[in-house]
């Protein structure tokens, strides 16, 4: 587990050490758009852009739980952005998570993968289960709107079963959001300078902070992750100078 | 060190926004070709999302009309808290170019503007709305034996009950934000699954330069979905 160089790694300590005395964030989310457009870009083959955007991917990681991060939610915006075979090799991680207390968690439909992605997936989630570090959610073939739809569904199929004549509510439909597992996300990062969110935790993001970077995903870096981190202190201390004007 | 490094930062968001108010001043003036001509029939509906405690009437209605004299057709007004749903009338009484936008309104060229009023209540509650509304339609379809299976309902489904509790109105091709920090501040999920979102600053300093250049940056985007 030597992924963080002697020099960057000490780097990233003091950056928290500074950033910390302001509000910190626990949960990031990261939309990773670009890998195709930063192959053409360097005359590569596909595979090699999202090979690169896989490693600026795990970087991220490791740069927020150096930061303290407890939460990262990575989306994956169609089975093609992860493809199976750099899926499987992620899944192969296990000891690099492992080796960083990162519990891993796939939200959606491995339904989609080969048999054999499915079983690696979830091989890895059950060897990193009881890791108590960071919380990495890697959100495969995943839609906001599907996400919602299937929560509404989980919430018919059990008031039926219950039949108590009681009526759905925001918080039942919450329960059973595939994010339940984590808080909001205060900060949504994406890449490749789009400022949309392609239908990626339209529930959640409602007090998000929603930051652009132009920067390719492959391309992403520690100043991105600092400079959204010092934006979203600004927007914070915004609020409570609002909140104590309002008192 | 963190205060000198968000001095450092504020300097810099203060020399930034003289610039772009300098920039927004020339676009309005008609001195930067490129942003003359505004291809604005890209633009099919319109999001404006408000901070509520910045929801000054007199400020939305030169807005709305800054939009209707760059030809906008159709704008929904959002803020989290419904204050402009309460000065609906108030608004439509003062900007006489616009009508109340109907559920059933196709996005048609019309010689006034339609305005839809939102707030969060048209969010998250409608889906809990939406979704007894479902049930309730399942339930009376005597059709239960089909919870057994993998899916009871499609998203399209969804979106029908949405529409008839009054929560899914068109999708906004644009969303701009005026506010302290780029963030949608609960604007309907259903429909900003590809909107663009733009941040534009606190509503007491919008500039119409800057909306024009906004509205530019949108004609210009291109959408590659999963290319």
């Amino acid at each position: 587990m030597k992924f963080l160089s002697k020099v960057v790694q000490p780097f990233i300590k003091c950056m928290h050490c500074v950033l910390s005395v302001g509000p910190m964030p626990s949960h990031i989310g990261f939309i990773m758009d670009g890998n195709r457009r930063y192959a053409t870009k360097n005359k590569l083959k596909q595979v090699a852009g999202h090979e690169a955007g896989y490693s600026a991917l795990l970087s991220m990681v490791t740069y927020c739980y150096e930061m303290g991060i407890k939460y990262v939610t990575a989306y994956a915006f169609s089975i093609m952005d992860l493809m199976t075979e750099k899926f499987e090799l992620l899944c192969r991680k296990d000891s690099f998570f492992n080796g960083y207390g990162i519990r891993v968690h796939i939200s959606r439909n491995l339904q989609l993968l080969p048999q054999h992605s499915r079983d690696t997936a979830n091989k890895l989630m059950a060897s990193t289960v009881n890791n108590s570090g960071l919380l990495l959610t890697i959100c495969m073939a995943y839609t906001s709107t599907d996400e919602i739809n299937h929560a509404v569904e989980k919430c018919c199929q059990e008031k039926w079963v219950k039949n108590d004549g009681g009526i759905i509510s925001l918080a039942d439909i919450e329960k059973r959001m595939y994010m339940k597992i984590a808080p909001d996300p205060d900060i949504i990062i994406r890449t490749s300078g789009e400022s949309r969110l392609s239908n990626f935790l339209l529930w959640q993001t409602a007090g998000s902070y929603l930051y652009s970077t132009s920067a390719l995903c492959p391309e992403i870096g520690i100043w991105h992750l600092v400079w959204a981190v010092f934006n979203f202190q600004r927007y914070q201390l915004f609020q409570k100078k609002k909140n104590k004007h309002l008192k | 060190m963190w205060h000198l490094l968000h001095v450092t930062i504020h300097l810099c968001y203060f020399a930034i926004n003289i610039a772009n108010a300098l920039e927004s001043h020339l676009i309005s003036k008609g001195l930067l070709r490129r942003y003359k001509s505004l291809h604005i029939s890209k633009l099919q509906y319109l999001a404006i999302v408000i901070e509520s405690e910045d929801c000054r009437t007199s400020n939305v209605i030169e807005l709305l009309q800054w939009l209707a004299d760059l030809g906008v057709k159709h704008v929904c007004l959002y803020d989290m808290e419904g204050i402009l749903k309460k000065s609906k009338d108030f608004i439509l009484e003062k900007f006489d170019g616009a009508t109340l936008f109907q559920e059933n309104d196709v996005l048609l060229d019309q010689p006034l503007m339609t305005l839809e009023f939102a707030s969060l209540s048209d969010g998250k509650e409608a889906v809990a709305k939406a979704a007894n509304v479902l049930f309730m339609k399942y339930l009376k379809s005597g059709s239960t034996s089909s919870y057994q299976g993998e899916q009871i309902f499609t998203e399209s489904q969804m979106g029908e009950a949405l529409k008839t509790v009054g929560g899914n109105g068109p999708e906004p091709d644009l969303l701009l934000v005026y506010g302290p920090a780029r963030c949608h501040l609960g604007f309907p999920a259903w429909r900003i699954r590809y909107t663009e979102i733009q941040h534009m600053g606190p509503l007491k300093s919008m500039k119409y330069g800057s909306l024009i250049k906004a509205i530019y940056k949108f004609t210009m985007v291109q959408q590659n979905y999963g290319k």
